[in-house]
């Protein structure tokens, strides 16, 4: 494999420096280094990152290819910056089985635009009622290490407690949908000022806290770790914060969406703001930025959910839930995280690589940007303005709220060890 | 006013007032020996129902044949359309069959919203309730009624509802009729007080521009109109209450209570009554109760929201100077 000089890239948003990628694996970093017979990417004022890891894609395949595949949805991936993505179980069939996440993990290699983790079914059929086969699919040739009904909460607290524990025996972590059924039956979006106007079935905030506030319990009783989807409200950041300062093993995501968009968003009745858990109020929103940029949120994942045209060109309670993220989350976070001053550039490597690989234990991703190590990375012109064209996606869903909206940042060039997957912009 | 009717917040005061006003005349219309205007001769109204309605459906179906509309009556329910892509479909075959307007209801709340803002269809498009959100010619019948009985028939002309104050009782938080009213009661000056068990009441009421009470007793004698909201037997099982016998001893109106209320306040219901659990029969058949009316008044309202939205190639509503009032008022009847 040939080698990769970038030139003038600002490494974590530091002082402009060259990096020399030699095959699979970062050679050396440093000023002045000489291209020789290298081929040289001319990064002057961009921002290299470590490649984006993503905790929460669904990727569809198998069952809903009209969706997304494992192929469209990791060129999306690559378009974004990412060089793994964690694809969540809720297929048909369900990834419940060693079977299904083989399937899903050779297909992410034999596509080769990014490496694709699948996230394990914690119990049969996402039904709640019976323990998936969690350590085969761990032992299988995708190493599962993540484990999600995501899409459904895990609501049944024996289950849940079961499931924690038996995990720690390789390592695993239970990645919970904090949702409590009852309190959400017939929801459609969040409970409020908003709702009540709209006559939309409301989503309350407790619905999330009383789960997250009993979960990070049995993780303490249990001496397991837990790890919180997409949290979206005030109140779940505080039991998320007070759970942290008494030592209990969580982690926590949310997602770009809940950290620039809020409730008042569904006054249009427009689908593409509809998702769960659904978009929150500013309050929210503000204490969500917070709480990313002091750690008590750990991550930034996209919960990329990609339907087709027709699931969302309806009335609003006819719609599916989700949106697509993974093409636009690292502007969002730019806009704001970075613009506001709440997180450097190097923040933002361990909000979007650093951490969730090590939550994932992904190997071979997150890891600094120095010699030695594969040389997964990502170039960003952070200066870059324009409006979000959603007919430009690879994604093969285009159900994005941010389309005509002016976003900055713009990635240029995707790295997975040391091949590229996207050059200025366009895929590889 | 806009294009489309799809919420009571949509109406400024002079519109409510001009649609009201134009209703008294549509009323008039009623007791004629020939009940039918020319105004919408050769215009097709399309009555898209998702929705079972019965009272709903016939009273805009009367009011689109006394003004002499084509209507094309299509209920959706039970047939295979229940899907969201099925509304786009379907809006957009009437209209290439050149539907004029479109009566739309729906079990899910903004359904008509989506219709009238998506680029689907181009047809003036009016909400007859959607899910638990508005059904604006709800309020509109309602506030016309109380404008007949409470101020009068010509009196009332030109007139709103300020300083009336109105209570709302019952199951708000399912209401499409509170959520309505309480928009369009106080766009018309009123005061509206909501009175309800807390389960029925909306997380977020705090914003509406209402008062909310949990004692019934404590409001009727300040009431000038009692509306009584239809509580679902089934929201029993879902712990909105303990038992019908419960709520009704805390919220059902009853004589006892009615007699409460001042001499010249009335009773109202949008139908239809659960009786002995909201209100007594002795309620429901008293000289103030204004349920029979309400239905009547529903086909004017319903005639004068048509006319207006459809009838001349000046939008009538969207413009309500005085001048141009006038005329519109006064063409129907002519």
């Amino acid at each position: 494999m040939s080698k990769i000089l970038i030139r003038g890239a600002k490494v974590l948003g530091g002082e402009p420096q060259e990096v020399l990628i030699d095959g699979e694996t970062i050679a050396r970093v440093g000023t002045g280094i000489d291209a020789g017979d290298a081929s040289v990417v001319e990064a002057g004022g961009k921002i290299l990152l470590p490649g984006l890891v993503d905790l929460h894609t669904h990727l569809r395949e198998p069952g809903r290819e009209d969706s997304e595949t494992v192929l469209t949805g990791t060129r999306a991936a690559a378009s974004g910056g990412y060089t793994a993505v964690f694809a969540m179980a809720n297929t048909f069939p369900v990834a419940d089985t060693a079977g299904v996440v083989e399937q899903v993990y050779r297909l992410g290699q034999e596509h080769g635009y990014c490496d694709v983790q699948p996230i394990g079914a914690v119990t049969v059929g996402l039904e709640g009622k019976k323990l998936a086969e969690l350590g085969a699919m761990h032992e299988s040739a995708a190493g599962v290490t993540v484990f999600s009904d995501d899409g459904k909460c895990v609501d049944d607290a024996v289950i849940m407690r079961r499931a924690l524990e038996y995990v720690k025996a390789f390592g695993g972590v239970v990645a919970q949908h904090a949702q409590e059924p009852r309190l959400t039956e017939g929801a459609q979006m969040n409970e409020g000022i908003v709702s009540a106007e709209l006559g939309l079935g409301g989503w309350p905030a407790v619905a999330e806290e009383s789960i997250i506030a009993r979960d990070v319990l049995l993780a303490e009783h249990v001496g397991s770790r837990v790890h919180i989807c997409h949290l979206s409200t005030a109140g779940s950041v505080e039991i998320v914060r007070w759970a942290k300062s008494r030592g209990i093993d969580v982690t926590a995501e949310v997602t770009p969406h809940h950290l620039l968009l809020t409730d008042e968003m569904v006054r249009t009745y427009n689908p593409v703001y509809k998702v769960n858990p659904p978009l929150r109020t500013e309050r929210d929103v503000m204490a969500l930025r917070e709480a990313l940029a002091d750690g008590t949120i750990d991550i930034v994942a996209t919960d990329h959910a990609p339907h087709p045209h027709e699931d969302k060109d309806c009335e609003w309670a006819a719609a599916a839930m989700g949106m697509v993220g993974l093409e636009t989350a690292l502007s969002v976070v730019q806009q704001t995280m970075v613009e506001t001053g709440l997180l450097t550039w190097a923040d933002v490597a361990d909000r979007m690589s650093f951490a969730p690989a090590r939550i994932g234990r992904a190997q071979g991703h997150g890891r600094p940007v120095s010699a030695g190590e594969p040389a997964n990375l990502t170039l960003v012109d952070s200066a870059y303005r324009g409006e979000v064209d959603p007919a430009g996606f690879a994604s093969r869903s285009r159900n994005t709220p941010y389309e005509g909206r002016e976003l900055p940042g713009r990635v240029t060039h995707t790295f997975l060890r040391g091949r590229a997957t996207l050059v200025d912009g366009k895929l590889a | 006013m806009k294009r489309h009717l799809i919420s009571a917040a949509d109406l400024t005061r002079d519109d409510a007032v001009l649609i009201l006003d134009t209703a008294e005349e549509m009323a008039r219309v009623a007791d004629r020996p020939i009940k039918k205007l020319p105004t919408l001769r050769g215009r097709t109204v399309c009555n898209l129902f998702f929705e079972d309605s019965t009272r709903t459906r016939i009273s805009f179906e009367a009011a689109e044949k006394r003004l002499s509309a084509d209507v094309i009556n299509f209920a959706a329910k039970g047939s295979s359309v229940s899907k969201g892509e099925s509304l786009k479909d379907t809006a957009q075959t009437l209209e290439a069959m050149g539907v004029d307007a479109v009566v739309i209801r729906h079990g899910a709340s903004g359904a008509p919203y989506r219709l009238a803002n998506s680029g689907w269809i181009d047809a003036p498009v009016i909400n007859a309730g959607d899910g638990t959100h508005q059904h604006p010619t709800q309020a509109l019948l309602d506030a016309f009624t109380m404008r007949r009985r409470l101020i009068g028939p010509d009196a009332g002309l030109g007139q709103d509802l300020a300083g009336r104050r109105i209570t709302l009782v019952g199951d708000v938080l399912h209401s499409r009729v509170a959520r309505s009213n309480v928009d369009l009661l106080h766009t018309l000056g009123a005061e509206v007080t909501l009175v309800a068990p807390p389960t029925l009441v909306p997380v977020g009421v705090e914003t509406w521009p209402c008062e909310v009470s949990y004692d019934l007793d404590s409001v009727l004698p300040k009431s000038d109109a009692v509306m009584m909201l239809r509580v679902q037997r089934e929201r029993m099982n879902a712990a909105f209450f303990p038992t019908e016998r419960e709520y009704s001893r805390r919220y059902g109106l009853d004589g006892e209570r009615m007699a409460r209320m001042p001499e010249h306040a009335l009773v109202m219901h949008p139908g239809p009554m659960v009786r002995g659990m909201e209100i007594t029969a002795e309620v429901a058949d008293s000289d103030r109760c204004t349920v029979i009316e309400q239905v009547a008044n529903g086909v004017s309202v319903r005639m004068a929201v048509l006319y207006l939205l459809l009838g001349g190639n000046e939008p009538a509503v969207a413009h309500p100077s005085p001048a141009a009032t006038r005329t519109t008022r006064s063409a129907p009847a002519s």
